[in-house]
């Protein structure tokens, strides 16, 4: 991240917010649409960098014979993580805590869906080393 | 980081407010509900194409 990105992220940051506080009295529903769009533009702006270090995870896990199949689970999982967040932040902002809290719940789900096979792999291996 | 979608939304949400304030001035509220709804319409066409284009990275980046 070079410094540079990271002054255009911290400024338009900052102008979003300013434009929201301006946009919330007026309209409080397009404010809302606002700031979600301000969520999607800097994380597509970062989306390339956050590509790059995900392709040198690749490469550490290739050198270091750790299975390709976990570290994909562990993106997966990062990527459901992150997704939860933004929506059920966005819906917290709104004020909706009770639909923030049901799109965690979904969150969650979607990782211990995503867990499983490394948790019965782990036990597999646990319970040949104990036999 | 298109900061210019960020100025139009904010115009259309500025530009419908007044537009609703002036239009309740003159009488004719129904038409301000409707300039009202028109905006707000239109702000939210642009942001689902923003947040499609946020989940199609996502799924590609993380292999979702």
């Amino acid at each position: 991240m070079a410094g540079l990105d990271l002054f255009q992220v911290v400024g338009f940051g900052l102008v979003a917010a300013l434009i929201l506080v301006v946009l919330r009295q007026h309209r409080p529903e397009v404010a809302l649409g606002l700031s979600l769009a301000v969520g999607a533009i800097i994380f597509l702006f970062l989306a390339g960098r956050l590509s790059s270090v995900i392709g040198v995870l690749g490469q550490v896990a290739r050198r270091s014979q750790v299975s390709l199949a976990y570290l994909g689970t562990v993106l997966r999982v990062i990527g459901v993580a992150y997704l939860t967040e933004f929506g059920a932040q966005v819906c917290r902002d709104a004020g909706e805590g009770a639909v923030a809290a049901k799109v965690e719940l979904a969150g969650k789900v979607a990782i211990l869906l995503l867990a499983a096979p490394v948790v019965v792999a782990v036990l597999d291996l646990i319970l040949r080393l104990l036999a | 980081m298109d900061i210019e979608l960020v100025f139009r939304i904010a115009a259309i949400g500025i530009l419908v407010a007044i537009l609703h304030t002036v239009l309740q001035r003159a009488g004719r509220d129904e038409l301000g509900q409707l300039a009202t709804l028109v905006g707000v319409v239109i702000v939210l066409v642009w942001v689902i194409r923003l947040v499609r284009q946020l989940f199609d990275t996502v799924r590609v980046m993380f292999q979702l």
